[in-house]
Parts: structure tokens; sequence; C-alpha cells
């Protein structure tokens, strides 16, 4: 293991405000460990900044696990960065070399409006989730948990759509900046599942129509989504939302 | 005795809360939308109480810092949730749960929460499942169960190594539900900075956007805290980064009680420190004890060799040895001080030393990686994606890491605080897990107390307390934004030369050093100097950028960090009060002689009820005595 510490050339999106004009700032790092994450790294450049009476980046982040789904930037281009099925904050310097560039942007589609820096507001994912993406359970009002049987394949199959961290990456690869793998993910969960049958029909046209209205754009099958999707969402979701909605809207809700 | 009352129910324990039910005040469903109820935080505890709580007919307000609901930092749990449902007819039930829980918890939990805590654990599986949350089922449909460390039954229900985020999304779906009915107002990126307390009674708080930096007034009938642990006062720790103490730190000042604060768990199994620009530690799931074996070389010598060439002969399985009955599956804190002794002795292995072995190449021996892959597969990709090391083929190195805190503030039986009107809920709150707790309790707890035991009292908090109206232009209001805005332009206008991060990795390094694993009482004298030192330097000389009227994360993190400057100095303090070893606090003086914690159930078996007298002022102390009716006080030994 090398502890050498690399150059990296850093080209940052920087923005004020939502409505302020934004535009790329280049910095350089020289002490990036290669152990280091990339947030780790930012990390090393805001402490630089503000040491030297500068205003720090600002980006979202929490767990640093890959599993709260805050962070997220595109970097150099790809969201998430190079390193397949991992969340940004996952991402490691090792994956880079020494005098590497590296551009970071934030998410950028219309219903995703930038905050500041790297920061967007992704509330249109909470506002799809409210639409529909439940099962209206009572508090105190469910049968045992062994009442239905559920077989391994088909909860395991609803566990990889459950997986979705709701991190947006999908929609900032998508070049209609779609949330359809997003959306899809929940329906696809609920459908595969026994509990989620009363209000199948119900869920879909309403999380369906409510990415509408968000201002998201179609899926046109390019396939990005799934790409750069850190929990590996299958696209075939999208296929099967597809079915549920006109499903839902030929044979009325 | 002390003067604050659990209000315990009377009766045999196992009745306590069927009766508490029957005798609860009910507020009329048609006066209940005239309550608004604040509730911080939107983990386990708080978006299953405020979804259980809005169902009812309450007007919920509900508040978090991350940018949505569904992040709360619960969503990172990775192994599971325990329950009492006895599906794989091993002996389970109820009281074996509540012993288990007790004993576990060292003996410093009230028995009565524990209690109902077992009892309740059994509908929260089934609210789950009813949710939708793919909980890990066999090829017959029914779910499936594993045992957890600490424990020898298998009582752990699981979805994969991500139980945290699935049983989240499940309460984040029902408080969606709930927002969708026009029942819950939702108030995401906002931070709670005071508690607002009127005639003796929490009616409302203060709480900045920090979006546009604004300060906003909330006023209700009750404010639900389920704002999880304080971790981060170590700086490192497996906590998220923006998880805090200050929701509970204002409540201690405006006159709860915090109990318990030293209660601190060093979890076992987390990947170690790499390197001074460490900004926190990953976990990995005590679920990987199952079947990874822990081991150090028996030389010092072999420590720096590559692990697959050390023999087999020449390898120390210190827990296995130590603890032959339990071996790998020992409770934390004893699994975390043994690797502690084993790098203290110079037989840590890594970069740093400050490491042992994970070692699964048995269990692939013996099951096939394929196994292996479908029981940990995202834990052994997560490791590699962390470390660039194959654990397939490479044992893993793992360290102890601070996890969880026990400690939190005080509540009596119905989850208030010594503020009435005040509750706290979940990992926030001090009272289930006594000095350490089991793995796949902490769900368990946040989800009993948001579903199944918040929704009742405080249905009958609201119906015995006459509350007057009050609205948001309350001078109590004024008196407290002003405090709270006051407080965000010194931090900004100190403009010293010392970084936020700065002070928090000193404190951090002052909290492991002397308020970590293994305590005395002239360390922790000296941590209490070096906090107060600290703490004034910081107030003297911290540098935060940026302005108040922005976002500005640097601000937020300063804020964070000046309450764990005064947290630290409570925990050393009551660490140093505490003079026995118990769970995961453990004083160097007090330990049997194979160095196993020695407990003092004479002078100790009481809960500590820290009281805020000012800034300059030592707290006073007071004791909840805990009456062990149901359980048998026992030297835990997991021989």
């Amino acid at each position: 293991m090398s502890h050498d510490n690399m150059t990296i050339h850093l080209r940052v999106w920087r923005q004020s405000g939502p409505n302020a004009k934004g535009n790329f700032e280049q910095y350089t790092l020289d002490t990036v460990n290669p152990h280091m994450s990339f947030l780790e790294m930012l990390d090393v450049l805001n402490e630089r900044l503000t040491k030297e009476g500068q205003v720090p980046v600002e980006f979202d982040h929490d767990c640093r696990e890959g599993i709260c789904g805050s962070c997220g930037v595109v970097i150099n281009g790809t969201a998430h960065g190079p390193q397949q099925r991992t969340a940004s904050c996952q991402l490691h310097m090792r994956h880079y070399k020494d005098g590497d560039a590296i551009t970071i942007e934030p998410w950028r589609a219309k219903a995703f409006p930038i905050v500041r820096d790297l920061v967007v507001d992704r509330t249109a994912f909470d506002r799809i989730q409210e639409a529909g993406g439940y099962v209206s359970v009572k508090t105190g009002s469910a049968p045992d948990a062994h009442a239905v049987p559920i077989g391994k394949e088909v909860a395991d199959e609803a566990f990889d759509y459950a997986a979705c961290i709701g991190c947006g990456a999908c929609v900032a690869a998508c070049p209609n900046a779609s949330a359809s793998l997003f959306t899809a993910a929940k329906i696809s969960q609920l459908a595969l599942l026994p509990q989620g049958q009363p209000e199948r029909k119900r869920r879909v046209v309403a999380m369906v129509d409510q990415m509408k209205v968000e201002g998201f754009g179609d899926c046109s099958n390019h396939g990005e989504c799934e790409a750069v999707c850190p929990k590996g969402i299958s696209i075939a979701g999208i296929a099967k939302m597809r079915r549920e909605y006109f499903k839902a809207i030929l044979t009325g809700k | 005795m002390s003067k604050f009352d659990a209000r315990i129910p009377a009766g045999p324990i196992s009745e306590k809360w069927t009766r508490f039910k029957q005798n609860m005040k009910l507020v009329n469903p048609a006066n209940k939308r005239k309550h608004t109820i604040i509730v911080v935080g939107t983990g386990l505890a708080g978006a299953a109480a405020a979804a259980s709580l809005a169902e009812l007919g309450y007007n919920v307000k509900a508040f978090c810092i991350q940018d949505s609901a569904r992040r709360a930092h619960s969503i990172a749990a990775q192994g599971g949730i325990n329950a009492a449902k006895n599906y794989a007819g091993d002996g389970d039930s109820i009281y074996r749960l509540f012993y288990d829980t007790v004993k576990g918890g060292d003996y410093r939990a009230r028995e009565a929460n524990v209690y109902r805590l077992a009892e309740t654990s059994v509908d929260i599986i089934d609210q789950c499942v009813a949710q939708g949350v793919p909980f890990a089922r066999e090829y017959g449909g029914l779910l499936d169960n594993r045992s957890f460390g600490g424990a020898q039954l298998s009582r752990t229900f699981y979805a994969r190594g991500q139980t945290g985020q699935q049983l989240l999304l499940g309460a984040y779906g029902a408080l969606n539900k709930t927002i969708n009915a026009g029942q819950v107002q939702m108030y995401a990126r906002h931070e709670i900075l005071d508690v607002v307390v009127i005639d003796g009674k929490a009616r409302g708080i203060i709480c900045r956007n920090l979006v546009t930096g604004e300060y906003e007034r909330h006023s209700g009938s009750a404010v639900l805290l389920c704002t999880g642990g304080y971790g981060n006062v170590f700086y490192l720790s497996t906590n998220a980064k923006n998880s805090n103490v200050t929701a509970a730190w204002k409540a201690y000042k405006k006159g709860a009680l915090f109990g318990n604060p030293c209660f601190t768990q060093i979890h076992p199994t987390c990947i170690p420190v790499s390197g001074d620009y460490q900004s926190k530690l990953t976990l990995m799931s005590e679920s990987l004890r199952n079947d990874g074996r822990v081991w150090v070389p028996k030389k010092k010598e072999d420590c720096q060799k590559h692990p697959n060439q050390i023999s087999e002969e020449d390898r120390d399985y210190f827990l296995e040895r130590r603890y032959p009955s339990f071996g790998n599956l020992v409770p934390r804190d004893v699994a975390s001080r043994n690797a502690k002794y084993v790098c203290d002795e110079g037989r840590g292995v890594g970069e740093t030393g400050l490491a042992v072995y994970l070692d699964f190449a048995d269990s692939i021996k013996r099951l096939g990686k394929h196994t292996i892959e479908e029981r940990y597969g995202n834990l052994f990709e997560m490791y590699e994606r962390i470390t660039g090391e194959n654990p397939y083929e490479v044992p893993m190195r793992i360290y102890p890491a601070v996890h969880y805190t026990m400690g939190g503030l005080w509540v009596d039986y119905s989850l208030m605080t010594t503020v009435p009107g005040l509750f706290a809920l979940g990992e926030a709150n001090f009272s289930d897990h006594g000095a350490n707790r089991l793995g796949a309790s902490a769900l368990m707890q946040g989800l009993a107390d948001g579903y199944f035991v918040a929704p009742y009292t405080v249905t009958d908090y609201i119906a015995s307390n006459p509350l007057e109206t009050i609205n948001e232009s309350h001078p109590a209001f004024d008196e407290a934004e002003k405090e709270s805005s006051e407080r965000i332009q010194k931090l900004l206008n100190i403009k010293g030369k010392k970084t936020v991060l700065e002070y928090h990795r000193e404190l951090g390094k002052i909290m492991w050093d002397q308020v970590g694993m293994s305590r005395n009482k002239v360390g922790l004298e000296q941590a209490i100097k070096d906090i107060q030192a600290l703490r004034e330097d910081f107030w003297k000389n911290v540098y935060v950028p940026g302005e108040a009227n922005t976002m500005n994360k640097s601000l937020e993190f300063a804020n964070r960090v000046a309450d764990f400057l005064e947290l630290g100095e409570l925990m050393a303090r009551d660490a140093l009060y505490r003079e026995e070893s118990c769970g995961g606090h453990f004083r160097e003086e007090y330990q049997t002689e194979d160095g196993e914690a020695l407990r003092n159930d004479e002078d100790y078996a009481y809960v500590s009820m820290w009281e805020y007298k000012g800034d300059h002022v030592e707290p006073d102390l007071h004791k909840e005595s805990l009456v062990f009716e149901n359980v048998k006080l026992t030297q835990r030994s997991y021989k």
C-alpha cells in the first residue's frame, strides 16, 4: 500500500444561490492521500479554503457509508464518478493518479434546482413518494407477520427494488432528466408484494402523475440511470412501471 | 431517593403496560386536531411517532436536518431487529428478550421499560411486514431469523445488511401517507436551536431554516425529541456527520435531566482508522461475527506478516480462547475491550497496529463462498471499496469505534423528560439499554417508542394536563429566538484562527483517550480540565466562514461542536462519579482478576441524572435507584 500523496487539480462548480450565476473555480490539492474518500478530499479542500478566509464548497453528505443518499456529485461527467455501484462518499482516491484533473458538478435537472454550489433541492422526490409510495396501514392494525407467506424469490426481488437510496443520480445521468428509475423502484417493490396489491393501481397512477408535475422528463430507454445507480436498481423496473401504469389507466383505478 | 419519579405503573411486570393503557386518559377525537405535536427528527423513532400521532388525529409538525426525512441515520443500521416472535422455535419469549436485554445492559436499565420494549417487539415486525418491508425470507415464504451478538437465540429479523434502511423507508412511507393526507407538515433542512418552555411545560421550539438561515418559531402541546445519539462528541464515530447533541443539550439546559451520559457503546467491528484525514468510521455489521473468527498473531513479530502466511498454531483466536461458550459472539463491550487488550499488548495488526483480524476462511471452506456471499455480500463489497482489499481472500481488519450512546435524556415510564410535555424517544433517551446495548436492539427501541409507546403516553399527557392557549408571539419565544440568533452571530463574529474541524478533532482525541474504552480517575479529571480549556479557547479563537443568512454548513457544525464541548465535560464527570465498571463503562480501577468489568450494585445500581445549574457551575447529581424484582443480578459471564 502506498501512502505517497498525490496532486489533484480540481474544477468545482460554485454558485452562491439558486438564482445566482455559477462558474467553475480551479483548485489544486497537493496532499491527497490515496486512501482518502472522495468527500474527505473535499474536506481537505474546504479546510484549506477556510484557513485562507474563503467560503468553503457546500456539498450534501451525511452517513458517508453509501446508504443515506445525501451525497452525490457529477465527477468528470459521470454521476457519482467512475466506480460502478458506488456513491460519491464511497469512492476512494486510490482510483485516481498523481496529476489527475477532476471536474465536480452538481446534479443538473430542472426538477432539482441548485441550492448552493454542489447542493441541489431534491424535494421533488419526496413529493413523488408522498403521492403514493407506501402501503396505507395504520399503526397497530397489522395482522401477524406470518399471516401471508411470501416466496423467497419474490421477497428478494422486492428487496432489490427497495434498495434505492433516493440519491438522484438516475436523474442527473438521464439525458431527459427523468425520474423513472427512482419512481419505478418503489412501484415495483410494492407491486411485487402481496401487501402492495390493494393500492396497486392507485399508487402507480398517482406517482407517475406526480413525476410529470415535478418537471422530470420522460424515459426514452437510454439506460444511463441503471449504469450510474449506486444500488444497481434494474431498468426492468421502468418497463414494469409502464405496464402497471397502462393497466391501471385502461382498467380504471 | 430522587425527587423525580419514573411513574412506573404498579402491578406485576407483565401487566404494567396493559394497565397503563387501560388507565390512561383519552383525548376526544374532535379535540385531537386542536393539538399540535412537534416531532424533531425523522429516524425510526421520529418518523414512526409522527405518522402514528397523525393517524390518531393530532396535527403534527415534523422536522429534520437532512434534505429528506428518509435520510436520518437510522438508515445506516445494518444487522437487524430483535423481536420475541419465537418463529425459530428455539424457546424465545418476551421474558427471555427482556432478561437478555437487562443482563446485556449489565443491570443498569429500568426493568419496566425494558419489559415493555420486549412486549411491543412482536407488534413491530407485524407492522413492518404490513408496510411492505422486504425482510429476508426462507424458501417456504416465512421470515428468516438469525442470531446476533450476545444472544443464544435466533430472534433477529433482517433485510440483507440494510435492515435500518428498509425499516426507515417503511416508517418514511407511513410518514408520507400522513403528509399526503395533510395531517403532518414536514420541515426538512431545519435544525432545532432551542426548546421553548412556558409555565414549566414544553410548548414549542426555535429552529433555523438551513437553506435561508431564517429563524422560525413553532408552538405546540408537546415536543418529542427523536434526535438520536451523541457519539460524534468523539469526532470519529460511526454516526452520520450531521448527528449531534444540540436538541438534547438545549433540553438539558431548559431543565430536562441528562441520564447516564457516560454510557457509550464502542462497537467491536469497524474498519480501522487509516489516516489523519479520516472523517468518520464505518461499521461492519456485527452479524459478521456469526461466521467470522477474530484473531491476532500469538507473537508480536508476526504482526506485520501477511495474515495468510501465519500458520494456524501461531494465531490467537482470543475471544474463542477466553469465552469458550460465546466465543466470537460475546456482547459488544466485551469484544471491544478484548481487541483493545491485544493491541495494547503490541499484537495488533495493520499499518497502525490498531486492528485485529476477522477471518472468514474457515466459513468459506465449510459453507462455500456462495453462502457467505449471500449472507454478507454487500458488507464485503463495502469493505473492499473502502480498504481496497478482498475479504474473501484476505481476513478483514477491524477495530472498535464509537457507535451508540446508551445515555441520553432521562425519561420516565411515559418517555417524558423532567420537563412536562417534552418527550425523548429512541437513542435520544437513556432508558432501555443500561450500560451496554445488545445488537439489533436499537431499531427495536426506536420503532417501539415511536409506533407503540409515544402515541399512548403523549395522549395521556395531553388529556391529563390543562394547556393554556399560547401562540408564537409569547415572550418566551422572543427570548429563546434572541438567544439562539445571538449565539449564531457570536460564532460568526469571533473570526479567530482555528477551524471548527480542528476543535472537533481535539475534543475527539481527549474523549477517545480519556473517556473512551477504558477510563480512570486521573484521566477523567484531566479530561474535564482539558475540555474546559478547549471550550474557552473555542469561544475566543474559532473561525467560522460564511454568513448567517445562507446555507452554511460550517456554521451548522460550529454550533454543534460548541454543544459537544459542553457535553464532553458532563460525560467525563459522569464517568468519574461512577466508581464501578459496568457494560461499556470500564473503569480501570474496578475490574475482576481476569480483566472483566466489576460492578458495584450496592452503591451504583442507579441511573445518574444530571441537572443543569448554570454555565460555570457544576451540575447536580440526582439518582434513580434501579429496583430489580424480576431479574437476579449476577456477574455477567460469557465464559
